[in-house]
């Protein structure tokens, strides 16, 4: 067999983008799992230490635990309700209602707007509502946590529901029609039809919403910041606070870092497990 | 009859929504034309003769924050960036599905692979790594995005080149089209669709990043994002007059670019979303 003509062409087509991936991610990825088992500070000091880190890490008084379980409890409430009110709003906007296409651009736009500046959109809300009570967002960690579960679900909303309109639009008419014929009242055509019929949105939804909670910084810097006393603090933010905060406490930003990697990955290709196989038996 | 209630109720909820969605928007909005003690003693009110601030907040936040520097490099930087990013790895998608060998497929699964990992894991080693190559400015952080870029956008131009037939390609070849042109003449016009919906998609993103870039180059070439958070600054009290009117201003080209592009941005993320 004769060589693929369009080999002699790797410089052009791959080179520049495997470069920048080289650079951007690969190496520091690599980087990154080798100096989780080393003291430094600016990366070519690296002494190496073990699991050092990943003991300190738990160890250092800054509340990793605390806030994994912080992101944790956020993510399953955020993931329940954005899907679920998403998941509605798409069932009533493919219905012959009016202003569809209205209520559509607007549930959406809040998707386009920055974490930052959601975040401080947020916190004058917020205030202007506890005010009323002589609180604000930073006197009780109650308050953050809800702040940041009504902030997710605002912006997210409207990106999950245009994923499952599309996914209800996709069904046959013919389907719907048959089991209409077949006397299927609106609950039993939502069950074994509709939500079947839209698995492949609902592994991709629960997908996205999933690892945004788990990765939620920005929007955390600007509503709270973690306070008070870190303990509206979220794992990305906490990681942050370990390499830029605290000086010597590189190598166990790392770690958590490493940690929190494999907790995602994790977490993410267990629930693609489990709904693509959801998706294979409908 | 019943379909009517049911219509009208429906109709209702959504009403209530709706309003539900636009009142932070709002509130920014009268806030920033409001002074500073009427923001965080009564933000729900409307500004009255004794309140409005006019233009001040708005002339104050600029100023402190640099926003209109920062709203043209955040254009360069996510213009270019996007642009970067569509040339390159449409290209790399197609190279990598055409020259199928243990190499390419290795290389594709690295860039979906990239898709999972939390910025966290990188953040630290990627902006020492930029430091020391002197990537520490926007035509660096542009090559910076390529790289962080390149996963989404290889996987899903890659999902959509398993489809396109060869033999276009084969006959452009045989009519004398070396492999660029191929590539650009040919197969990129077919790419089109997905092109779309990569660029929507990453502009989304890079527009509204914060930590890469002022992780990178920090507070030298602010973008928007860097320019808000900044008015917070470092102890004290925030301008909350200021604050209100860079939020404003910082929405306004959102706004301007969701209504420009809406066809595409809800057709690209729904696309975007059954190919994940």
């Amino acid at each position: 067999m004769k060589l693929n003509p369009y080999r002699k062409y790797f410089p052009i087509f791959v080179l520049p983008c495997l470069v920048a991936f080289l650079i951007a991610f690969i190496i520091p990825f690599i980087m990154g799992i080798f100096l989780s088992f080393t003291e430094f500070r600016t990366v070519s000091d690296a002494q190496f230490v073990g699991i050092e880190n990943y003991i300190k890490a738990f160890a250092d008084g800054s509340g990793f635990l605390e806030s994994l379980w912080f992101t944790v409890k956020f993510a399953v409430i955020s993931v329940i309700t954005i899907n679920v009110i998403a998941f509605f709003l798409a069932l009533i906007l493919t219905k012959s209602v009016p202003g569809t296409k209205l209520f559509r651009t607007i549930f959406f736009m809040p998707n386009l707007i920055g974490g930052i500046v959601l975040g401080y959109i947020w916190q004058v809300i917020i205030n202007g509502v506890l005010l009323n009570f002589n609180y604000s967002i930073t006197s009780n960690p109650t308050f953050g946590f809800w702040g940041l579960v009504i902030l997710m679900n605002w912006q997210m909303i409207g990106y999950m529901m245009i994923i499952y309109i599309a996914g209800i639009q996709n069904i046959s008419g013919d389907i719907l029609e048959a089991a209409k014929v077949d006397g299927a009242g609106s609950l039993i055509t939502l069950t074994k039809i509709i939500i079947p019929s839209v698995m492949p949105s609902i592994t991709i939804c629960l997908f996205l919403t999933i690892t945004n909670s788990f990765k939620l910084f920005d929007q955390n810097l600007a509503l709270t910041a973690g306070a008070p006393a870190n303990r509206t603090q979220m794992v990305a933010l906490n990681i942050y606070e370990t390499f830029y905060s605290r000086n010597g406490y590189e190598g166990v930003g790392q770690a958590k870092a490493v940690m929190f990697f494999i907790i995602v990955a994790v977490i993410a290709l267990a629930q693609l497990y489990f709904t693509r196989r959801k998706e294979v038996e409908s | 009859m019943r379909q009517r209630l049911f219509n009208t109720v429906c109709f209702l909820i959504l009403l209530v929504l709706a309003a539900v969605f636009i009142f932070p928007v709002f509130v920014v909005v009268i806030n920033s034309l409001k002074l500073k003690f009427s923001i965080t003693n009564a933000p729900f009110v409307l500004p009255n003769a004794e309140t409005f601030s006019g233009v001040e907040n708005y002339v104050t936040g600029i100023e402190k924050t640099g926003f209109l520097s920062a709203l043209g490099w955040s254009l360069f930087i996510t213009v270019l960036s996007v642009a970067v990013i569509i040339i390159f790895t449409s290209m790399t998608a197609w190279y990598i599905i055409r020259v199928k060998n243990t190499f390419t497929s290795l290389l594709y699964y690295a860039f979906v692979f990239s898709m999972i990992v939390p910025f966290q894991m990188v953040m630290f080693t990627m902006s020492k790594i930029a430091n020391v190559l002197r990537f520490d400015n926007p035509l660096g952080l542009i090559f910076i995005y390529l790289g962080f870029g390149a996963g989404l956008s290889v996987f899903m131009f890659s999902g959509f080149i398993k489809t396109v037939p060869k033999t276009i390609e084969e006959a452009a070849t045989i009519d004398g089209c070396n492999t660029l042109q191929v590539f650009w003449l040919v197969v990129f016009p077919v790419l089109k669709p997905t092109a779309i919906t990569v660029a929507i998609l990453n502009t989304m993103w890079i527009w509204n990043d914060y930590l890469l870039p002022y992780l990178v180059i920090g507070q030298d070439y602010k973008t928007v994002p860097i320019a808000v958070q900044y008015l917070k600054g470092g102890y004290g009290s925030v301008d909350m007059g200021a604050m209100m009117a860079m939020l404003v201003l910082s929405i306004i080209p959102v706004v301007v670019f969701y209504f420009l592009c809406q066809k595409y941005i809800i057709k690209g993320v729904a696309s975007g979303a059954v190919k994940g």
